[in-house]
């Protein structure tokens, strides 16, 4: 059964967020229910491959063993403890890596799906053990973090320390309301999402093409540019209404799900797209991967300058979330090309003097619109591979 | 060091990394910094090194949220509560 797409999975919804609704309101604990129904639920997500299912739970053994040795290494003082920690990281992204390589050459190479969304859960929860940040994690409340089945298949991607916060606090009814209603707004906006505008850009992207044709050199470039321009909104509403729907089953169960998507199309540079598009992975990546980094280059005097220091993380960030996307090409230049671009929007940000007078003025703005909706429009091309293989009819 | 010679060197150290010296003015200590554009997550962690090399205090890039940070009251309170 997939998720949020299937009838079966949303008839499901129905008992499973009635239930909910009605602890929650009783003001009883909702977390030993919610870690109930998203093992009844994943056990369903899998019933098609017990090997994957077996294989995730592989996967869940192996956090919890590394969670408790990491912790273990820093609360002990554990000598070469640093060391060891690096090890545990290594262990953690393991899977994915091996997966990520084994579908490029065997596309049936066995993994199970959520494997990039719980590695990403898992890595913060190791990083952070590290820096001392999460010291009262029980198995449970890890587990449950895990597994939580409304955002288990692709995310929002959440974070232990409030997760576990959320579950230990328990909700007045009051507040429980407050969230059941944000709750409900989200998936019913998801909802329209996934199923008028996702569907009306899906049938456009087959339709508009077949109408303008690809015969003359006109037609053909028109068609490129009506056929991105739909795949992008499609992407939007196809993913945005995903993740809104989740956040509102998540919000159900009393959890505070963030939000993954903010007018993504009404950013004014591309700094400003990333923290409306896909948000919880960007900021997973500019807290994991882009501070670390810049972090590790400041102390060890990697480079001269700040400015070099940004541009290099921002290029590394973003290859790497292509590369975590899939080892394809047109993945790997999408996430090249996002990182390019930030790293020209840091220089333009800090060394272009026209940019510092002007970029609050409003014709500025109209004018840094446009160019970011065409260079974003353009690197959705890039992903979806249609700038390497384009439409034709 | 004394409280005021810390505060100073903080403040002295924000400016430094954001090249504004409006926020050593007095009346701008409680303006949120990233609002203001003088901070973004860049500078804060460049902050955050230079924070540990010149007052030996740790702080982790994601332990605290934005919101205890964000100006330079706070972050003053946040690295003397530390040392």
């Amino acid at each position: 059964m997939d998720f949020y797409t299937e009838p079966a999975f949303f008839m499901l919804l129905l008992p499973i967020v009635g239930i909910a609704v009605v602890l929650g309101l009783a003001q009883k604990p909702l977390a030993r229910y919610g870690f109930a129904v998203s093992v009844a639920m994943l056990v369903l997500l899998f019933s098609r491959s017990l090997a994957s299912l077996a294989f995730l739970g592989c996967y869940l053994l192996l956090s919890c063993l590394l969670m408790r040795w990491v912790r273990h290494l820093f609360a002990s003082k554990a000598p070469h403890a640093v060391g060891w920690y690096r090890v545990a990281l290594a262990l953690q992204i393991a899977p994915l890596a091996v997966y990520k390589v084994g579908v490029v050459f065997d596309p049936s190479f066995l993994g199970f799906l959520g494997i990039s969304y719980i590695t990403f859960k898992a890595v913060q929860v190791l990083i952070e053990t590290r820096d001392g940040l999460i010291e009262h994690l029980s198995v449970f409340e890890y587990l449950y973090f895990l597994i939580f089945f409304p955002t288990f298949t692709s995310g929002p991607i959440m974070r232990s320390r409030k997760f576990a916060a959320d579950i230990d606090k328990p909700l007045s009814r009051d507040a429980y309301l407050e969230r059941l209603y944000r709750g409900a707004g989200f998936f019913i906006l998801g909802a329209v999402y996934k199923f008028v505008f996702s569907a009306m850009t899906a049938w456009l992207m087959w339709f508009a093409p077949s109408v303008i044709g690809t015969s003359t050199a006109g037609s053909f470039v028109l068609t490129q540019v009506v056929y991105a321009l739909c795949y992008g909104l499609n992407l939007f509403f196809d993913f945005a209404g995903y993740s809104h729907m989740a956040v509102g089953v998540g919000m159900a169960l009393g959890i505070e799900v963030p939000r993954n998507f903010r007018a993504p199309f009404l950013a004014v540079s591309i700094k400003d797209f990333w923290n409306r598009w896909h948000i919880t992975l960007s900021w997973w990546l500019r807290d994991f991967v882009f501070m670390r980094f810049s972090a590790a280059a400041f102390e060890h005097r990697w480079f001269k300058s700040p400015v070099a220091v940004a541009c290099v993380g921002f290029i590394l960030n973003m290859t790497l979330m292509g590369a975590w996307h899939g080892l394809t090409i047109p993945y790997l230049v999408y996430g090249l090309f996002h990182g390019v671009l930030l790293a020209l929007c840091e220089l333009m940000e800090r060394k272009w003097g026209f940019y510092k007078r002007n970029h609050k003025k409003r014709w500025f703005k109209v004018c840094s619109w446009a160019v970011t909706m065409v260079a974003v429009f353009f690197s959705l091309a890039l992903f979806s591979g249609q700038v390497f293989n384009p439409v034709l009819v | 060091m004394a409280d005021q010679q810390v505060r100073d060197q903080i403040i002295d150290l924000v400016a430094e990394i954001s090249g504004e010296d409006e926020v050593k003015e007095p009346e701008n200590q409680d303006v949120d910094l990233f609002e203001a554009e003088v901070f973004d997550s860049f500078a804060a962690i460049q902050f955050l090194v230079e924070v540990k090399d010149r007052f030996g205090v740790s702080i982790a890039p994601t332990e605290l949220e934005r919101e205890e940070m964000n100006t330079v009251n706070k972050i003053v309170a946040r690295i003397t509560e530390r040392m």
